[in-house]
C-alpha cells in the first residue's frame, strides 16, 4: 500500500489547532502552572526542614531540578486524555478521511504540548527564584537543562498518547497514567537521595529514566559532572520514542 | 471504464462475534444519489466507514471513484467528503478555523483555504457565526458546519451518514436542498437514512439493508410499489364514530393491501393505491356524516417497509432464520 508521506506542514496545522484549543480552555494549563507552584511549596516547607536537616533553602536547591521532572511526568497525562476525547467526538475520524499521513494528528498534538512544557520550565524556575533558588552554573547550562527536560517531556508524552489510544475512556487514561507516573516520580532521586533506600529500590531508582533526567538537570543547574547523565537521558528519550511512537500509531490506526 | 462512482461487492465485517456486514453490495452511478435505508444497527455506518477508508472490510472489495479502498486509500481520501454521526467538527474552534484547518490539511495555500472557508460559510448561512466557537452553535448549525467541512476539497463523492437525524422538518428540507445542489454540481452522494420519505425525496436508487445484508435494491418508485403505495391515516372527531370510519375507509383501501390498522390513539391507517383516492375519501366521509380532525397521506414508515420485505419488524432483534422456523 502506498503511504502518504509525512508532511511537517500538516503537523504544524494540527499543532496550531491543539494550541488554539488549549488557549480556549485555560483550565487545561492548571497542571503546568499551579501544580509546580503547589508542589514546590508543599515539599519545600512541609518536608524540606525535616529532610535537609533544618535548611529549607538547601532542600529547595535539591528539590527544584527534580520538581521539573516530576511535573513533566504528571502533566503528560493531559495529552492522552485529550486525544481520547478527540476520538470519542469523531474529530479523528474526520482526520482519517483526509489524505494526510496517519501519524500527523498524533505528531501535531505532541508538538502543541511543547508549549505546556515550556510553561512548566518558566513557572518552576520563576517561582523557585522567588523562593530563593539560584542556579550555580551559567545561563547556557540552564538553557541546556531546560532543553533536555522538554526533550524528555516530548518523548515521555508518547506513553500517554499510546494509553489514550488504548483505554476505553478518557477518565481511564488518568487512572492508568497515574499508576505509572507515581512510582516513577517517587521511586527516583527527585525528593530524597536514594542512599537511605533499600537495595532493590536503589536498583530501580538507578535505572529510572526520571532519575537520569533529574541528575542531569541538577548537574546542569547546580554544577558537577554532567556527561553520562545527559547521555543516559537522551538514550531514554530515544528509547521511549522508538517504542511508544510506533505503538501509539498502531493503536490509532487500528482503533475503529 | 465504468460509470460507477461507488462500487462495493461482498463486503463483510465482524466486530468480535457480532457480524456487522454479511456480504453487502452497493453501487452508485456517477452524479446520482444512492440511498441506503435501514434501521439502527443494520450496518449502514459500518458500510460507510469501509467506503471512506476508516475501516477495513474483512472481505469483499470496494472501489470509490475507481480507486480501491484497500490498496489506494489516499487516492480515495482525495476524492471523498464525509459527514455523519461520527465525522465531526472541533467544538473549540470557530467555524472559520475548522474549515481553514481542513483546507490546509488538503494542501490549499492559506489564502485559498480562507477563501474556500468563507465561501462555504456563506453557502451554509453561517457567515454571522463564522468567528464563534462551534460549541455555541445550535444542532442544525453544527450539522451544516459538519457538512461544509466535508466539502472543503470539492469532493466528487460525498458520504452523508444520517445527515438529518434529529433535525426539525424545516432544517431537514434545507439539508435536502444542499444534497440536491451537490448532485446538480456533478457530485455523487451516498446517503444513509432511517426514513423512506428522505430516501424517496433524494435518492435515484435505494438499497435497503438489515442485519448486515441487502434485502432490496430498487428505484424509489419500484420500492414503493413493492411496499404497497401510500398510507392514509384518519382520526374521527367523535371517537364513537371510529367503527363507521373504518367501514368507510375499508371500501377505499387497496384490494391486495393490509387490513386497516389501529394505532391505539383512535386513528386508523389504510393502504391506498395512490393519492388520487383523496377526493373520494373526503366525499364518502361527508356523505356518511363523519367529521375527522386528522386526515393524512404518507409513505410507509421504515417499520412497514421492513414488515413487507422481511415479514419482521425492523426493531426485531431475532435472526431471520428464527423467525422463519
Amino acid at each position: 500500500m502506498k503511504k502518504k508521506r509525512f508532511s511537517a506542514r500538516h503537523a504544524l496545522v494540527l499543532a496550531k489547532r491543539n494550541m488554539t484549543k488549549m488557549v480556549r480552555t485555560p483550565e487545561q494549563f492548571l497542571d503546568v502552572t499551579l501544580q509546580p507552584v503547589i508542589f514546590l511549596l508543599l515539599f519545600t516547607y512541609i518536608f524540606g526542614g525535616a529532610l535537609a536537616g533544618g535548611s529549607q533553602h538547601s532542600y529547595l536547591e535539591f528539590l527544584l531540578p527534580g520538581m521539573l521532572g516530576q511535573t513533566i511526568a504528571m502533566s503528560s497525562v493531559a495529552i492522552g486524555q485529550n486525544m481520547h476525547t478527540d476520538i470519542d467526538k469523531g474529530i479523528f475520524d474526520r482526520f482519517r478521511s483526509l489524505p494526510i499521513a496517519r501519524s500527523v494528528p498524533l505528531v501535531g498534538a505532541v508538538l502543541a504540548d511543547f508549549s505546556r512544557y515550556a510553561i512548566v520550565c518558566v513557572v518552576t524556575i520563576g517561582f523557585g527564584y522567588l523562593l530563593g533558588f539560584r542556579i550555580a552554573t551559567d545561563p547556557l547550562k540552564l538553557l541546556a537543562a531546560l532543553a533536555l527536560a522538554v526533550c524528555f517531556a516530548l518523548s515521555f508524552a508518547w506513553i500517554s498518547v499510546f494509553v489514550g489510544m488504548t483505554v476505553r475512556s478518557a477518565g481511564a487514561v488518568q487512572g492508568v497514567m497515574i499508576l505509572f507516573v507515581l512510582p516513577l516520580s517517587f521511586g527516583s532521586n527527585t525528593f530524597v537521595k536514594p542512599s537511605t533506600m533499600p537495595g532493590w529500590l536503589q536498583a530501580f531508582v538507578n535505572v529510572n529514566p526520571l532519575s537520569h533526567l533529574v541528575s542531569a538537570v541538577r548537574a546542569l543547574m547546580l554544577g558537577g559532572p554532567v556527561g553520562s547523565q545527559v547521555g543516559w537521558t537522551l538514550a531514554w528519550c530515544a528509547g521511549l520514542l522508538v517504542v511508544f511512537f510506533p505503538l501509539a500509531l498502531r493503536a490509532y490506526v487500528r482503533r475503529a | 471504464m465504468t460509470d460507477l462512482a461507488i462500487e462495493a461487492t461482498g463486503l463483510t465485517k465482524s466486530f468480535g462475534k457480532t457480524k456487522a456486514l454479511a456480504g453487502v453490495d452497493l453501487a452508485a452511478r456517477t452524479g446520482t444519489v444512492l440511498g441506503v435505508l435501514g434501521p439502527n444497527g443494520a450496518g449502514k455506518t459500518t458500510a460507510v466507514r469501509i467506503l471512506a477508508t476508516l475501516l477495513r472490510a474483512d472481505s469483499g472489495a470496494a472501489l470509490v471513484n475507481g480507486f480501491d479502498v484497500r490498496t489506494q486509500p489516499d487516492k480515495v481520501r482525495q476524492s471523498i467528503g464525509l459527514t455523519g454521526q461520527f465525522a465531526s467538527v472541533d467544538e473549540d474552534l470557530t467555524g472559520t478555523q475548522n474549515l481553514v484547518m481542513i483546507g490546509q490539511l488538503l494542501d490549499l495555500p492559506k489564502k485559498a483555504a480562507r477563501a474556500r472557508a468563507a465561501e462555504l460559510l456563506e453557502w451554509f448561512d453561517l457567515t454571522d457565526a463564522a468567528n464563534q466557537p462551534a460549541k455555541n452553535y445550535s444542532g442544525g448549525m453544527r450539522r451544516r458546519l459538519d457538512l461544509a467541512a466535508s466539502l472543503v476539497g470539492r469532493p466528487s463523492v460525498v458520504f452523508l451518514d444520517e445527515p438529518t437525524t434529529g433535525l426539525d422538518p424545516a432544517k431537514r428540507e434545507d439539508m435536502w436542498g444542499v444534497v440536491r445542489s451537490l448532485v446538480s454540481d456533478g457530485s455523487t452522494v451516498l446517503l444513509t437514512t432511517q426514513y423512506l420519505e428522505e430516501a424517496d425525496a433524494l435518492a435515484d436508487e435505494i438499497t435497503v439493508i438489515d442485519h448486515g445484508a441487502v434485502i432490496a435494491h430498487d428505484t424509489p418508485y419500484g420500492l414503493k410499489r413493492v411496499v404497497g403505495g401510500q398510507r392514509l391515516t384518519a382520526h374521527p372527531l367523535d371517537p364513537a364514530r371510529y367503527d363507521d370510519l373504518v367501514a368507510v375507509l375499508s371500501g377505499i383501501a387497496s384490494a391486495d393491501g393490509r387490513a386497516p390498522e389501529a394505532d391505539g390513539r383512535g386513528s386508523v391507517t389504510i393502504q391506498v393505491d395512490s393519492d388520487e383516492v383523496l377526493p373520494d375519501v373526503v366525499a364518502r366521509l361527508r356523505a356518511a356524516g363523519i367529521a375527522v380532525d386528522e386526515l393524512s397521506l404518507h409513505l410507509p414508515s421504515l417499520d412497514e417497509v421492513f414488515f413487507t420485505l422481511t415479514g419482521t419488524r425492523s426493531g426485531d432483534s431475532r435472526a431471520p432464520e428464527e423467525v422463519l422456523s
